[in-house]
Order: C-alpha cells, then sequence, then structure tokens
C-alpha cells in the first residue's frame, strides 16, 4: 500500500483532499457529454481510480503524521473551509475509495443490462456526483460544507434510485419518498447548524468544539443537537427513521444498490460519530443521556425488529435491505456504549458490513443479469447453473450471520466484548438473538440456492449460466476479503481502534 | 406576552412557515402539494438564517466607498462592540484596511454590518433547495407517465394490484 502511495508526485500527494473531490465532479461533466455508456464507464472508472490512490495517499499522511489539515484555497481555517482527514474519517475514505471502485469495475455489464443505452453516460455522471459528495461529507472539516456535499450525493441518488424504473416502476415511488425524507432530514441538520452558529458565531467543526464547553447550559445548544441527531439518523436509516431504505434498496439499478448499501448510510453514521464525539463532547450531559436512552436503546429495537421483518419478505433484495437497517443497529448500539472499545467495534462492524453488504448485493445483481430474478424462490436452485456467484453469495451471508471463519464474527465478538466491559448483559443477549434471526433470513436464501429443486421451465435454460468476469471479479474480492480479515484481522482492527481514538482525542481537547 | 412574541418576531414566523411546510408534506396525499410543503419547510429555514445574521442598526455589509450616509455610523460606534459578531468584525476589518488604501474616511471601519455570511450560505442552501425540488417534479413527472396518477392512496393501490396478481400467477 506505502508502495502504491509512494508513486504519486508530491505536489499531488499535496492536494490530494482538493483533487479527491474536485476530480470525480470535474469528470462528471466529462462522463455526461460520452457518446455511449462505454466511454463514460471508461471516464468513471478513471476517476474512481485516481480517488482511490489518492485517498491511499491521504490514509499513509493519516497514519504517519497524525491529522491532515488542508485549508480550501489558501484561506486559513476557521473562516476558511477547512478539510480535515484523522484516524475517524480515513475509515470512511477507504471505504468509499475501495468500495467505489469494486462497484465501478462492477457496474458495465450490470448497467448495460438494466439502463437504457442512451441514459448509460448521463447515469454514470449521476454516479460520479454522488462519489464526490460522499467523499466530500468524509473528509469535510466545515459543518454547512457538510450539509452542501450531504445534499450533493442525497440528490444524485435520487436520481440514480429513480433510475431503476425501467425494470420496476416502483423505484419512482420509492426515490420519491426518499427525496422527500431525505430532504426534511437535512433540513433538520441545517437548522441545528444554524443554532450552533448562533451559539458559537463559527462553522468550523474544529472551533466549534473549542467552543462549546463554555455553552452546556444553553437551550440553543441542546436544541441543535436534537436536530442534528434526527437530521443524520435520517440519512443513516437509524431505527424509526428507515422508512425510505428498504424500498430505495430494493428497486434501484443493481449497481446502484450495492454502491448505497456499503457506502451511504456509513458515511451518515460516520458524521453522527463526528458530531456526537468532536463537536459536541461525551461527557455532555445531554449527549451522555443520548447514549444510552438514544442510541442503545434503539441501536437493540431496530436490529430486532427489522430483522424480524427481513424474515418475512419475498423479495431477496428487501429482505437485504431490512437486515442493512439491523446492522445500523449494531453500529449505533457500539457508538451507544460510549466508551473507546464500543465506538471501536462500531467503526470495525461498519468496515465488515460494507464488505458483506456489497458482496452479497453483487451476487444478486449477478443472479439477476441472467434472469432477471427478485424473488427468493426464484434463487431456488442456482448452485447448479451458477456456482461461482452461489458461493461468494454464501460467504457473504454467513459473514452477515457472524459465523466464525468470516469477518463478521469479529464485528459481533467486539460487540459483545465492549458491552460486557460496560456491564450491558441485555446488549449480549440482543446480540445473540439478533444473530440468530439473521441465521434465520440467511438460511432462507441459502436453502432456496443449494437445496431446492430449480424450476422445471427454466431448467434448460439455467444450464450453462455464468455471471460476466467483470461482475466476478469485484464479488469475489469482498468475498475473498470477508475471509481473509477473519485470520489477518490486525489492519482492520487497527484502523478501527485509530479511528475510536482520534474520535475520544478529539473531544478530550 | 406579547413583549416575549414581539422580540422574537422573526422566530415566529419561522416556526409558523415551518410547521405549515412539515405539516403539508405529511397530511397530504397529492405528490406535488407535498412538494410544495417541503418547499415551504426548507424557506423557513432560509428565513432563520437569514434573520440571524440581520444586526440591529447595521448596514449591508458593502464597502463604505459605495454606500451613501456612511457619517450616521458614529452613533451606532459605542454599541458596535456588543453587537457585531465575530464574521461582522472581521468584514469590518477587511473594510478598514480597503479604506486605508484609498483617499475616503477613515471612520468607515466604525460602521456596522449586518453579518453577511448567513446570505452566503443561504445562497448556497437555496441552490440545494432549487435542485431537490426539480428532481422532485421531475420524479412526480415520471410518476404521472407510468401510473397516471399524483395521489398517494391510487399509487398504493395500483402497486398492490400489480404484487397481488403476480402472487397468484
Amino acid at each position: 500500500m506505502e508502495f502504491l502511495a509512494s508513486l504519486l508526485p508530491a505536489s499531488l500527494v499535496t492536494h490530494a483532499p482538493a483533487i479527491i473531490v474536485v476530480t470525480p465532479l470535474m469528470m462528471a461533466a466529462v462522463a455526461a457529454i460520452m457518446p455511449n455508456g462505454r466511454l463514460g464507464w471508461a471516464v468513471t472508472l478513471i476517476s474512481t481510480i485516481v480517488s482511490a490512490l489518492l485517498a491511499l495517499a491521504i490514509i499513509v499522511d493519516v497514519q504517519t503524521g497524525g491529522v491532515v489539515s488542508y485549508a480550501m484555497g489558501g484561506w486559513a481555517p476557521p473562516a476558511g473551509i477547512e478539510f480535515r482527514i484523522d484516524g475517524l474519517n480515513a475509515v470512511l475514505l477507504m471505504v468509499i475509495g475501495a468500495l467505489g471502485l469494486l462497484s465501478v469495475i462492477y457496474a458495465l455489464p450490470s448497467v448495460a443490462d438494466e439502463i437504457e443505452e442512451k441514459k448509460q453516460s448521463l447515469f454514470y455522471s449521476a454516479f460520479l456526483v454522488c462519489f464526490a459528495g460522499l467523499i466530500g461529507v468524509a473528509i469535510t472539516g466545515d459543518a454547512f460544507n457538510m450539509f452542501v456535499f450531504l445534499e450533493i450525493s442525497s440528490i444524485s441518488t435520487y436520481v440514480l434510485v429513480g433510475m431503476g424504473a425501467s425494470s420496476d416502476r416502483r423505484a419512482l415511488t420509492a426515490a420519491y419518498n426518499y427525496l422527500v425524507l431525505g430532504t426534511i432530514g437535512a433540513t433538520f441538520f441545517v437548522i441545528g447548524v444554524g443554532f450552533l452558529y448562533m451559539a458559537t458565531g463559527t462553522l468550523n467543526m474544529a472551533d466549534m468544539a473549542t467552543r462549546l464547553p463554555d455553552l452546556s447550559d444553553s437551550r440553543v445548544v441542546q436544541a441543535a443537537f436534537a436536530f442534528i441527531i434526527v437530521g443524520l439518523g435520517l440519512k443513516a436509516a437509524m431505527f424509526p427513521l428507515h422508512l425510505w431504505l428498504p424500498n430505495a434498496y430494493a428497486y434501484a439499478p443493481n449497481f446502484v444498490t450495492s454502491f448505497l448499501a456499503s457506502t451511504a448510510t456509513k458515511v451518515a453514521f460516520y458524521t453522527l460519530v463526528r458530531f456526537l464525539f468532536d463537536v459536541f463532547w461525551p461527557e455532555a450531559p445531554f449527549v451522555e443521556v443520548s447514549f444510552l436512552w438514544v442510541f442503545a436503546i434503539l441501536g437493540i429495537i431496530g436490529m430486532i425488529v427489522a430483522s424480524v421483518q427481513a424474515v418475512f419478505q419475498d423479495d431477496a433484495r428487501r429482505l437485504l435491505a431490512f437486515s442493512s437497517v439491523g446492522q445500523v443497529g449494531y453500529m449505533m448500539l457500539g457508538l451507544g456504549m460510549g466508551t473507546a472499545a464500543g465506538l471501536s467495534a462500531g467503526m470495525l462492524h461498519l468496515i465488515n458490513h460494507s464488505m458483506m453488504k456489497g458482496a452479497l448485493f453483487m451476487a444478486l445483481g449477478a443472479f439477476a443479469i441472467r434472469f432477471g430474478i427478485r424473488r427468493i424462490s426464484d434463487l431456488n436452485g442456482f448452485a447448479r447453473s451458477m456456482p461461482f456467484t452461489s458461493v461468494a453469495f454464501t460467504i457473504g451471508g454467513l459473514s452477515l450471520v457472524g459465523v466464525p471463519m468470516t469477518v463478521g464474527f469479529w464485528s459481533k465478538w467486539y460487540l459483545g466484548v465492549a458491552a460486557l466491559e460496560n456491564g450491558w448483559w441485555w446488549a449480549v443477549a440482543a446480540l445473540i438473538l439478533s444473530s440468530l434471526i439473521a441465521l434465520a433470513y440467511v438460511a432462507r436464501m441459502l436453502a432456496a440456492i443449494w437445496v431446492a429443486e430449480p424450476h422445471h421451465d427454466k431448467a434448460g435454460a439455467i444450464a450453462h449460466a455464468r455471471a460476466p468476469w467483470l461482475m466476478l471479479g469485484p464479488l469475489w474480492v469482498l468475498a475473498i476479503a470477508n475471509v481473509w480479515f477473519f485470520f489477518q484481522p490486525d489492519f482492520l482492527i487497527s484502523m478501527a481502534n485509530a479511528a475510536a481514538e482520534a474520535a475520544f482525542s478529539g473531544g478530550a481537547r | 406576552m406579547i413583549e416575549i412574541i414581539a422580540e422574537r418576531f422573526n422566530f415566529v414566523i419561522v416556526i409558523i412557515l415551518m410547521m405549515t411546510g412539515l405539516y403539508a408534506v405529511v397530511a397530504t396525499g397529492n405528490l406535488v402539494k407535498r412538494l410544495v410543503g417541503l418547499s415551504l419547510f426548507q424557506t423557513s429555514v432560509f428565513l432563520l438564517y437569514i434573520t440571524m445574521g440581520k444586526v440591529f442598526g447595521g448596514q449591508p455589509p458593502i464597502l463604505p466607498e459605495y454606500s451613501e450616509g456612511h457619517g450616521e455610523n458614529d452613533a451606532y460606534a459605542g454599541e458596535a462592540a456588543a453587537a457585531v459578531t465575530d464574521h461582522a468584525a472581521e468584514a469590518a476589518d477587511i473594510a478598514e484596511s480597503a479604506a486605508s488604501h484609498g483617499e475616503t474616511v477613515h471612520h468607515a471601519a466604525e460602521a456596522i454590518y449586518s453579518n453577511p455570511l448567513p446570505h452566503v450560505l443561504i445562497l448556497t442552501a437555496i441552490v440545494v433547495g432549487v435542485a431537490t425540488l426539480s428532481v422532485g417534479l421531475a420524479l412526480v413527472v415520471r410518476i404521472r407517465e407510468s401510473y397516471g396518477t399524483i395521489e398517494d392512496e391510487a399509487i398504493n393501490h395500483a402497486d398492490y394490484a400489480v404484487d397481488s396478481a403476480r402472487r397468484n400467477t
């Protein structure tokens, strides 16, 4: 990794935080004017490779030198906009860079199958805008700038979800509902930022953090906290605010779902962590109360209720979408413990979940490209016709349950250990219960794939089906990563620990 | 009571607008009306930001050599320290440096400005709002094309009919 990063010229690395956002934004315009989808895809691939390399350079920088701070346009913070990367958002950069690149490689056959030819280059353009927005949210150090990037990524996400309309018109209503709820969430967030600005007179998050502790009794600051938590909770699909998610994931094009499921809610979760631990501080009375009574409790309710809902879905992608809501609950539980160990477990689960959900949705997309299937009963007997995809899907599914030999095991292990440190035995019980329910819904799909007889009318058609290499490649990279990081977890755990440490030291001041 | 409301008149307006907008989003089944409510909701936040930038007795934040009547500002100079926020103070600093280069009056530095930063922020937020509204309306057009209606209930009904038909075959 260090070797790859060292190949980049020094001047590029100095300005990496700016270029990493600007490249996909500019290339979005280039992709939009490409005459066909293939060229649009090539442009997208190039700019995601550039962004992923720069992300790597920044991460290496953060690991050696601590905090990377970049003053946008040479205007020094706090007056100017600051891009600020520490151990916490380095994790997010890694996830977005890696998963973005893998999903783009996967995109070519999937998009060619699902989107009309003349709309493909525009589709890629919207994707690049979304990608730029997500990276922007992850690295900015300015609260209002974060809102703008959040909306850049959200607005293009509505478009991307709506593009699923050619195969199912419900994508349109799903995108519309997502738009309404997403806008309400963003507006709540911006109200909160406005209150914070009223109280502190600054928009730079690090600067805000130094001024807020003097104002902890201020009603304005407390109201700001409530508004920000609700707004970002909506974006992160925290349990009672998750209603937009199942339909949006179920009806969006497959490529969009696998990208969003592994990045978008993760970025929103990161913003929550950033505000709770860095801008506000964990010792504040109102923050401390919210840990147990908002995040831990709602997280646990979410991971049980959403998992139960997942068991009763007919549509395979809706099932996984409900399971995503449940998995957000795990991260919220880790966050709600309010300890470094808990937060580190939450961040670890964030990385792991993006790998397993990425693999699962990619595998479903590979099934869909041959047969256009959605329902679980349509998966019957696929192990015979598409063995490679089925094995990858199985690895992802087992990882989701948290079976040993897959990376999902470490998520649950560390969450459980952190919960016991707090003396929260009920959280451990909920973890086990929720994992059992996860086993139920994963087993439903695996049984259909491996055990059930294929449908007779399709038996001839599915004899020799294999997903294109461009789809199998990224899918298998993720599937192998799921197993590899069980045996070599040190890298991920050190990243997660660095993230938790950065979050807490930012709060200590 | 009246005094409390009168002092916070801007907040009263903002809250009324905000709740009207939010209620419209929740209460109506018509997709276009829902977007109208959403815009109202966003606009109330724009007002919240812009009114908080107002400094009583302050001028528009324009360099003094281009504005009339800067001489009056001396009267307010005493209040300036209390009323001006950080950013207004920065704006004044910039004005000072600009004024010292030109041959215009030097007491321009004592002028009170309304805080221009919220206006700039809201300019961005308005652009975001317009983009959201246009994407929303485009989606409504597409929904109308494929469902033939923009009423929430009718759409749900159509989806349910399709779903149950699929299940029966």
